[in-house]
């Protein structure tokens, strides 16, 4: 009776199997199309496959945080011909004016014929990128310390803040995740990205697997979190643990051009060991007349003589009411929240507000 | 005569949504606008109706057979997957302007627990070929009724300030239950 089971549940699901491939092979098959870019290039695509996966693989490498659900709304672009109208699954992402601009959901967008698109200039200097693990630290009892030098003869160009997408193999199709870039842009050879480990993640369990001389494969840069630099107000930088990493490549981009602007430094974190990297920017501190450095802890030990409380309301006290600057924010959101009020009510405008929410 | 009174009582009586509440994760979350809710509504009658044929066949035709009936759960569902998939695939293909009003859908419908509900109920009250042809589109046009009802009463409600607590599902799970009360009212018609 088992036996006649097993055969009939296995060759069930072979015929269903089957039955699905060809299916897929012979009526999801849209044949070759050819997407025509920014007016200028063409390139092959498979018809059937989303516009974000045939541009991937064409190596137009377009920011993506969700994995192609449709979640995270960062891979629209102007599809100028071709696409159809708008799926109910991109409604919620697109405002009414990208709407009328032409934007579309990449993700969503199954590429079912010739399609004219176009791809902003800073997303065609994301390249891909192979490299090799030569620091693996452990900095907190969560956190990582990973360096990335390029094994090849490329060189990485990105403004201090942007962030890389780590490839994480898996056992079907590759996955993404987002990490801040941690290192003074200055050095385009080598990479720092911070990392902390979560609980059954995939991305961050990955990278605390890897260690010293380890391979692995990213593409950038990405994002619009980077420091501005046609301006020549006060640079209020609020990090929160691991969100120290973006807001440590603006500080060393900093230090290192010399910017004749003041910089605040808002650092929060839990406990004493969830302060890394405290000891450089305590030194800095020393010797930097413009930098203002304010580190906090929630729950210290009885070691810690600094600030204690959340980060938002040591900034209520330290921030003086006039001041002309504008803020770079990276940490969790109910930080970031907190902290966006405590600005505007000094003055600092939400449009002179960046941040990265993870 | 029976047959007329099967699919009568499947619509209107025994409403898959009304009296079994099967198939509530979409009642309650897709019924805020009625185009959107018929769109879903169409799937769901169309997926309903070519999966319980399906399983009436793979029922009848192969598990009771070999004797493999306790096998059900797991290929009615296997069926129900893959006939979506195809379903959505061919739509998409052939039928651009219907995939976009409701082919959209079809992925949602795979862990429906009504269309599994009314597979189940097929085999469990021993229904013919044709019974279950009738039964399993008259379920899904009553699904169709009771979403397009819900979508309706639910655009009223810009009118009217629900408590907080309520909020959006809680105040859309009480439309239900006074809609199934009225629904009683029609069980005396068919017996």
């Amino acid at each position: 009776m088992i036996l006649k089971a097993l055969i009939f549940s296995n060759s069930f699901a072979l015929i269903i199997a089957f039955l699905l491939i060809f299916m897929d092979r012979v009526i999801n098959n849209y044949g070759p199309c050819t997407l025509t870019i920014n007016d200028d290039k063409e390139v092959q695509a498979r018809g059937g496959t989303t516009l974000l996966r045939n541009l991937f693989e064409s190596k137009y490498f377009i920011p993506s945080a969700c994995g192609g659900k449709g979640t995270c709304g960062y891979c629209k672009l102007i599809v100028s011909e071709g696409g159809g109208s708008i799926l109910p699954t991109e409604e919620l992402m697109l405002s009414s004016a990208e709407k009328k601009q032409g934007y579309r959901l990449t993700c969503q967008l199954k590429v079912k014929n010739d399609l004219k698109l176009h791809i902003p200039e800073e997303y065609l200097n994301i390249q891909e990128y192979e490299g090799k693990i030569v620091i693996s630290d452990p900095v907190t009892s969560d956190i990582r310390r990973v360096g990335i030098a390029l094994s090849t003869e490329d060189e990485i160009i990105y403004k201090p803040g942007q962030y890389v997408q780590i490839k994480i193999p898996g056992s079907g199709e590759s996955d993404y995740r987002a990490y801040s870039m941690a290192s003074c842009p200055v050095e385009k050879k080598q990479i720092e990205i911070n990392v902390k480990l979560i609980p059954d993640g995939v991305g961050s369990g990955y990278i605390h697997s890897l260690s010293v001389g380890d391979e692995l494969d990213f593409s950038g840069p990405y994002g619009d979190f980077y420091l501005r630099e046609d301006s020549h107000r006060d640079i209020i930088c609020v990090a929160g643990g691991v969100g120290l990493a973006p807001i440590k490549s603006i500080l060393l981009h900093w230090q290192r051009h010399n910017l004749n602007r003041t910089l605040w430094l808002f650092y929060g974190a839990r406990g004493t060991e969830d302060l890394y990297d405290h000891e450089i920017f305590a030194e800095l501190n020393e010797r930097e007349a413009e930098l203002k450095y304010f580190p906090a802890l929630s729950e210290p030990d009885e070691s810690w003589t600094g600030e204690i409380g959340f980060i938002h309301s040591v900034m209520d006290k330290a921030l003086p009411g006039d001041i002309n600057g504008e803020a770079y924010l990276c940490g969790p959101p109910i930080m970031i929240d907190a902290v966006t009020s405590v600005l505007v009510s000094k003055g600092v405008g939400e449009e002179r507000i960046w941040y990265d929410k993870f | 005569m029976s047959l007329f009174l099967l699919l009568f009582a499947s619509v209107i009586t025994s409403n898959i949504a009304l009296s079994y509440f099967l198939g509530m994760c979409p009642f309650v979350t897709i019924s805020k606008k009625i185009d959107v809710a018929a769109g879903m509504g169409i799937a769901v009658t169309m997926v309903m109706t070519l999966t319980a044929s399906a399983n009436w066949l793979i029922q009848n035709l192969l598990l009771v057979p070999l004797g493999l009936e306790f096998l059900q759960f797991l290929v009615f569902i296997v069926t129900i997957a893959t006939i979506v998939q195809i379903l959505e695939i061919v739509i998409d293909r052939y039928f651009p302007v219907m995939y976009l009003s409701f082919g959209i859908f079809l992925p949602l419908i795979t862990v429906n627990c009504a269309i599994l509900g009314i597979s189940l109920f097929m085999v469990l009250r021993s229904y013919g070929f044709i019974e279950t042809v009738l039964y399993s589109f008259g379920s899904g046009v009553g699904w169709l009724l009771a979403i397009v009802t819900m979508g309706g009463l639910r655009r009223n409600l810009v009118f009217s300030k629900p408590l907080a607590n309520f909020g959006d599902p809680g105040i859309t799970a009480i439309i239900a239950g006074i809609m199934a009360l009225g629904f009683i009212g029609f069980t005396g018609v068919s017996g």
